[in-house]
């Protein structure tokens, strides 16, 4: 067939062009460009070159920051992927009860971050806190404002709260695919439940998992509401990620250049990790 | 190996069937002789998967007694009963090699790992996947799975029976007739009892001794392919088996002859119909084309290769004949039917004819 030139199409990607650029490339040039200039105030820029990169690579703030960020991340990892699991495996595959477990499964995905923040903040209190009062009156010494401890767990139990259920339900989306010719086969072939798991169900959910931790691990990478309004990131620092750290340089002490190069270095991890989970999925796709 | 004997088995999928229309099995009472080699031939949703899965035991049966060499095993599990199953879809473990495929139910059976290597190099030779055996199972095509999943079941050599649920699905049609012949020769090697299910009358007829003919949750049937060709019990047997289906149309009795319309057909015997609903059926095979006869108009001729269908219009009813692939239709078209492939149903069941 005869193709046909005409430049003139090039009109059509231009409404996206504008979208992008408006809503990403013009906002990230602007903070290339703070990140590499000072300003005290009044509009008035002086260059900087790499010294807000080097201050912040080598700031104990900054990596402080980050391990926090990531054991934050490794932990609700390691309990929201087996327990969403282990709640998926034991929904009910038909009758009445698939509509109520999905619609309990989604509501806590369906509440706004800062209301759930609220939530557990409230919660939480040991004064008037249906949670915080109770297991104080147990005898427990519980208490998110002061101790960092408390802080940590409270954080944790409040993300695979809200979180959990995303898990579910891309774990039973994987096995509700699973064809039932499978689980006879495994009956006849003597299989235990373990086996079945092991060998049928896991290898359909792997995809599915993939994609849970890869959604899961970016979300907590870059939590930053719920913490916020919880615990504002204390005690002290104790639950300061990266994000609050941010949003701490960029708007409490109006620093926008450290900010900026803060962002930047930030972007470029998330970049990275995506990158690396985009190669293993691939890589799996074609091992297939 | 061993005798199955299906004891007045019925099925329903309700929890509280009241009319004979809520069981998908009505009444099935059958024995499958040990070594025997059938197939459950009939269309889709006449109850031949529900029948497979009481035997294996992955059903339970509303009503009836399953026995394995005159043990009842309705009660037992699948696992208990030692079954082989193959599925329509291939079912295998991807993330294991084929040979771990093929050692996975006798792993699961606590069976030494020395018999299990033994074992399973047995079964990759039979099958002819001793050259995969170290690939992992999921890149292979849908034939070689299917053969893993038949595999799986072979790898056990004390297996009661294998049951086939529409194996060859999925399989590419050249591969169809190779998995075929070589699944007769391992009958014919090893003596499994195998049950075959399919809605295909030329997988059924080529892979079974016998072949038991299903409709609508009932066994009409039970025969050789030529005695379900020859003399089909029941109309639907008529119509399912034969390409095309047996011409059936409803006449008259008087004596030895039958009436259609203004026709006057000459029959073998006497048929002993008590009454209902008398209907003729004649396959294509034997209805005769030529100068004389009973005047048809032909609509159309279809040549499929080896010979031509006819479809004419006899009497104001459509009926089929084969000719010979040189064979012309006449100018001025007559059919006779060949006595010897009359049949008379009264209900649509066959009745017999005397003297």
């Amino acid at each position: 067939m005869e193709k046909t030139w005409n430049n003139r199409a090039w009109f059509l990607v231009l409404p996206v062009l504008l979208l992008v650029a408006f809503s990403a490339v013009i906002p990230l040039m602007t903070v290339v460009n703070y990140s590499v200039q000072d300003t005290f105030g009044n509009n008035v820029f002086f260059w900087a070159g790499t010294e807000w990169f080097e201050e912040l690579l080598s700031s104990s703030r900054f990596w402080q920051a980050m391990i926090r960020n990531l054991v934050f991340s490794f932990i609700i990892l390691a309990i929201e992927v087996p327990l969403g699991i282990f709640i998926a495996l034991n929904m009910p595959k038909k009758g009445w009860g698939v509509p109520v477990c999905l619609v309990l499964m989604a509501l806590p995905l369906l509440i706004p971050w800062n209301v759930v923040g609220t939530i557990w903040q409230v919660f939480g209190r040991n004064d008037i806190g249906l949670l915080g009062y109770y297991v104080n009156a147990l005898g427990i010494d519980y208490n998110y404002v002061q101790d960092p401890y408390d802080a940590w767990v409270t954080v944790i139990i409040m993300d695979v709260w809200h979180w959990t259920s995303l898990v579910v339900l891309l774990c039973y989306a994987g096995l509700v695919s699973i064809p039932d010719a499978f689980y006879q086969a495994a009956k006849i072939d003597g299989a235990s439940r373990w086996a079945v798991f092991r060998y049928i169900q896991l290898p359909k959910m792997n995809r599915v998992l993939l994609i849970a931790v890869l959604l899961r691990f970016m979300d907590s990478f870059m939590i930053y509401t719920e913490p916020f309004v919880v615990t504002g990131g204390g005690p002290g620092n104790s639950t300061t990620f990266l994000s609050i750290d941010l949003v701490k340089t960029a708007l409490g002490q109006f620093d926008l250049g450290p900010a900026a190069a803060m962002s930047l270095v930030y972007f470029l991890i998330v970049l990275l990790l995506s990158w690396v989970f985009y190669t293993v999925m691939t890589n799996y796709d074609a091992e297939r | 190996m061993a005798r199955i004997d299906v004891n007045h088995i019925r099925h329903s999928y309700l929890q509280n069937p009241r009319t004979d229309a809520d069981f998908a099995l009505k009444e099935v009472h059958h024995t499958f002789e040990d070594g025997g080699a059938y197939a459950l031939l009939g269309p889709s949703g006449c109850g031949k998967t529900t029948l497979l899965n009481i035997i294996s035991g992955l059903l339970h049966p509303s009503h009836g007694q399953l026995l394995f060499n005159g043990r009842d095993v309705t009660n037992l599990s699948t696992q208990e009963r030692n079954i082989a199953q193959v599925f329509q879809f291939p079912v295998i473990y991807d993330t294991m090699t084929v040979y771990d495929n093929l050692a996975f139910p006798l792993r699961n059976r606590g069976v030494p790992e020395a018999d299990v290597d033994r074992k399973v190099r047995e079964t990759l030779e039979m099958t002819g996947l001793a050259d995969m055996a170290k690939r992992k199972a999921r890149g292979l095509t849908a034939d070689q799975k299917q053969k893993i999943s038949l595999g799986r079941g072979l790898v056990r050599s004390d297996v009661n029976a294998i049951l086939f649920d529409e194996p060859l699905t999925v399989i590419d049609p050249h591969m169809k007739w190779v998995l075929r012949s070589q699944l007769k020769q391992l009958h014919r090697r090893f003596g499994y009892t195998m049950v075959y299910v399919t809605h295909d009358q030329t997988e059924a007829l080529t892979f079974a001794d016998r072949v038991v003919v299903m409709y609508d949750g009932e066994i009409v049937q039970i025969g050789t392919p030529a005695e379900l060709f020859e003399r089909p019990r029941h109309t639907f047997v008529g119509y399912f088996i034969g390409s095309p289906g047996m011409n059936v149309m409803p006449v008259a009795i008087d004596g030895k002859t039958a009436k259609l319309g203004s026709q006057q057909i000459e029959l073998p015997g006497v048929p002993k119909a008590g009454g209902g609903a008398i209907e003729l059926g004649i396959r294509p095979e034997y209805v005769r084309l030529g100068s004389q006869g009973m005047a048809v108009r032909v609509s159309k001729v279809e040549d499929v290769g080896r010979h031509k269908v006819v479809r004419a219009n006899l009497e104001g009813r459509e009926i089929a004949a084969i000719i010979g692939e040189d064979e012309t239709v006449p100018a001025d078209p007559k059919v006779r039917f060949d006595p010897a492939g009359i049949n008379i149903y009264a209900d649509s069941w066959r009745v017999e004819m005397g003297a």
